[in-house]
């Protein structure tokens, strides 16, 4: 057993949100209080989550437009996503031979998983959550063409816009920010209206709507 | 290996047309039926309180579990083959009701002369315009032949659309290019969500003729002719990767299981595995015995039957027939063998991306609501001056658009992919942003087929199936002319940028292009040419049936399913009206 790691969402930058822990249980942070919460990771060390914590809020920032990858809680989402199945490659193809540089049109062929490419990755940012954004800006310029880039870009978004039941989109921040309504169930009297302006129903998770939805990083 | 007691029909796959098969003769003819389906046990009430992108559209929650098995691809016969390591270019299902659990629900019937392509082609332009290579066939059914059974098909699903072609008149609003329907669709169309409205006048303004997309899922209320009852659509937008939250979407879980449930006579087995055919001489000619499976404790079965009948998909129905030594596999370079030939993957493309001022509400709406147009389709508009034959659909749908998949899609001028400029750019667009689709044809070249991989194997050791598949210069010259036509329509519609389809070069297996892989054990007039005669049923051997698109022999521009389900609706007739009677070729 590895030492228990926590990453600590304080209630000053993401106040008033409420946020689902690993058994499910929601919990409203109040910026009021400063409050602040720990969560224990499944998956990073605490480390690599505030590295990975920083370079999302880079990636998806925090600024005029609005909330971002910070508020979202991406990097939680990220280490529940890696400790889970997908994060092993448990549901790839994954018998040999692998092949590095197959053309592109063939999809990804190597040996790696995406907790590997993520470990591998995270060496080259040693210390990034300590620079300044300019110079966090620049070291993501010059790992932009790499896998581990590109994985953290989406997982990112995927942080930003799944439903919060994978600790990701806290309080659906993300939906509110583009207006995405979540798992409502009907759109029937509105489909064919509202053409050509905004029509922003509340939006609702799946919590609201089943308590016992499993999500897949919870799978043994 | 135990011998367990004989069924008159064993089943191989619990999807639409297993399912179908199975309520045809399990209701009509009274039979045993067996339905070995290697995925888990589903049902309609499974589905609410599951509407999760990332599980379900991004993970891909229903699918395959390719750690399993996959296929391996390539692009011609001498290169090497990888295997889809991870999902690309099709997402086929599992699981009782297969794929067409989370299917959209897209409907249209096959254009008239895409039965006859061969000889019509011929007939018209003459055997110089095909492709050197080219591999087409007649399908040994006709249109006409088809109707009644597709009339069937669309009731059993409740079909909501409107008719443009009833007893050979044209009606205005419907697709006036369609193949003659002998009556109207069973309910009304959908309602037509802003974006595909707007594509709907564009394409008026510009002389084409637009009509509402026929769909499965439903615009009212309907109880199909078996008395099944489902509900109307609410235009969640969570249908394609999904199971319907409440019965709309046709599904074979709710359209087909609660009867297959009533039937003592059919039984359905989770976690089978099947693993080869067993045939053998009888009399004068072969006669399939049943077929072996592995349940989910790894214990092995032989199933004997009377009835052999294959319903798991392209690629399961060819590799089966191949791992059990049915038939001579296909070789490009040699006379004989037909099975694995004619590997064919409908062209799908984002013809055009189109980027507005104004918002589109693009949350709303369903996997079959939308509007397309049928001018560019088949030998719907002259050919004679251009580079290719045939063509396809182009659609503007409203299926329903989700954040994760969606989000960052951005018009040529934002050149940022990541940062503040970026999320601005990408929050602007996040729900300005529309899709017009291309759905065309993919002739059939002696040069793309299936066969079984040397290297890569199934969890059980066995050979995994190997696509050998590319595009010709048909496919790609189509493209190059109807990508332009779709651009013009998202200008008329208003767009203030565009962007397009770049071109198709080689087959690309990472991007995704609807999940129509067809061909391999196809339908034909001769058993020089293909695998099974017209009523579906092995050339070789009498008792052994395969159904589904593994049966087309060359893909035509519109969805399968609706084809797919009146092909079986045809063979469960052919089944119970005259092999039963007198077990013998039918062709």
């Amino acid at each position: 057993m590895r030492r228990r790691e926590f990453l600590t969402l304080s209630a000053m930058s993401i106040g008033g949100v409420l946020f689902y822990s690993l058994d499910g249980k929601p919990s409203r942070l109040f910026a009021q209080t400063e409050q602040s919460i720990r969560i224990p990771l499944r998956f990073f060390t605490q480390s690599e989550a505030l590295i990975v914590a920083a370079a999302a809020s880079r990636i998806f920032p925090s600024d005029e437009t609005g909330p971002g990858a910070h508020e979202a809680g991406v990097a939680v989402f990220i280490d529940r996503q890696l400790a889970g199945p997908w994060g092993r490659d448990r549901y790839r193809y994954t018998q040999e031979p692998f092949e590095e540089n197959a053309p592109a049109e063939f999809g990804y062929q190597a040996k790696a998983t995406p907790r590997q490419l993520y470990r591998e990755g995270l060496k080259d940012l040693k210390g990034f959550n300590e620079l300044p954004p300019s110079e966090q800006d620049n070291l993501l310029r010059k790992i932009e063409g790499t896998l581990f880039f590109s994985l953290l870009r989406r997982n990112s978004i995927e942080g930003m816009f799944c439903d919060p039941v994978h600790g990701g989109n806290i309080d659906m921040i993300g939906w509110q920010l583009i207006g995405f309504p979540g798992p409502r169930m009907s759109n029937y009297s509105d489909v064919d209206k509202h053409f050509g302006e905004a029509f922003r129903p509340k939006p609702v998770s799946l919590r609201q709507m089943s308590k016992n939805y499993r999500p897949s990083e919870d799978e043994e | 290996m135990k011998t367990l007691p004989a069924v008159d029909a064993v089943i191989v796959g619990g999807g639409w047309t297993g399912l179908l098969m199975a309520k045809e003769l399990g209701s009509r003819s009274g039979l045993s039926v067996a339905v070995l389906e290697r995925g888990v046990a589903r049902d309609s009430a499974d589905y609410p309180g599951t509407m999760d992108e990332l599980d379900y559209a991004i993970r891909l929650h229903m699918m395959q579990d390719l750690s399993l098995e996959t296929v391996t691809v390539r692009h011609e016969s001498t290169g090497r083959a990888w295997p889809m390591r991870q999902y690309g270019s099709f997402l086929p299902g599992t699981g009782v009701g297969g794929a067409g659990e989370h299917w959209n629900g897209i409907c249209p019937r096959f254009l008239p002369d895409c039965f006859e392509l061969l000889s019509r082609t011929i007939e018209k332009y003459g055997s110089k315009r095909l492709p050197a290579d080219h591999a087409i066939q007649d399908w040994g059914v006709t249109y006409d032949e088809m109707e009644p059974y597709y009339m069937r098909a669309e009731l059993m699903l409740g079909v909501s659309g409107k008719a443009g072609n009833i007893k050979q008149k044209k009606v205005v609003g419907g697709n006036i290019f369609e193949g003659w329907r002998s009556a109207e669709y069973p309910t009304p169309p959908l309602k037509i969500p802003y974006f595909s409205a707007l594509f709907n006048d564009a394409a008026k303004g510009l002389g084409y003729h637009p009509y509402p997309s026929p769909a499965a899922n439903l615009s009212e209320a309907y109880t199909n002719p078996d008395g099944v009852s489902r509900s109307a659509c609410f235009y969640c937008g969570f249908c394609e990767r999904f199971g319907c939250m409440v019965g709309a979407k046709a599904q074979p879980t709710n359209t087909l299981l609660p009867l297959i449930q009533q039937r003592k006579n059919i039984s359905i087995r989770n976690g089978a595995s099947v693993r080869r055919v067993i045939y053998g001489a009888s009399g004068s000619g072969k006669r399939a015995r049943g077929v072996t499976y592995l349940d989910e404790k790894g214990e092995e079965f032989f199933q004997p039957a009377e009835l052999v009948i294959l319903a798991s998909w392209t690629v399961n129905n060819t590799r089966l027939l191949l791992l059990s030594g049915v038939g001579e596999p296909y070789n490009p370079q040699g006379p004989n063998g037909t099975v694995g030939r004619n590997l064919t993957h409908q062209v799908a493309i984002g013809a055009a991306t189109a980027f507005f001022e104004k918002p589109l509400n693009r949350f709303m709406g369903s996997g079959a609501a939308g509007v397309c147009i049928n001018d560019f389709d088949g030998d719907l508009f002259d050919h004679s001056g251009l580079p290719f034959l045939r063509g396809g659909t182009l659609l503007a749908m409203s299926m329903g658009y989700r954040p994760i998949a969606n989000f960052g899609i951005l018009p040529p001028s934002v050149k940022a992919g990541w940062g503040s400029d970026w999320k601005k750019a990408a929050l602007e667009y996040y729900d300005r942003t529309g899709f017009i689709g291309f759905s065309g044809e993919h002739l059939a070249y002696k040069s793309n087929y299936m066969d079984l991989d040397p290297t890569y194997k199934d969890r059980f050791g066995d050979p995994l199936l190997r696509f050998t598949i590319n595009w010709g210069d048909n496919e790609r010259k189509m493209v190059e002319f109807v990508t332009p036509k779709a651009v013009e329509l998202a200008r008329a519609m208003g767009a203030k940028e565009v962007s397009s389809f770049p071109g198709l070069k080689n087959y690309d297996a990472n991007r995704y292009q609807f999940t129509h892989i067809q061909g391999g054990t196809i339908m034909g007039n001769s058993p020089e040419s293909s695998v099974v005669n017209p009523y579906l049923q092995h050339w070789q051997v009498p008792n052994l049936f395969v159904l589904g698109a593994s049966t087309i022999p060359q893909n035509p521009s519109a969805h399968p399913t609706l084809t797919v389900l009146a092909l079986t609706y045809r063979t469960a007739d052919s089944i119970i009206d005259r092999y039963l009677k007198s077990p013998s070729p039918l062709a």
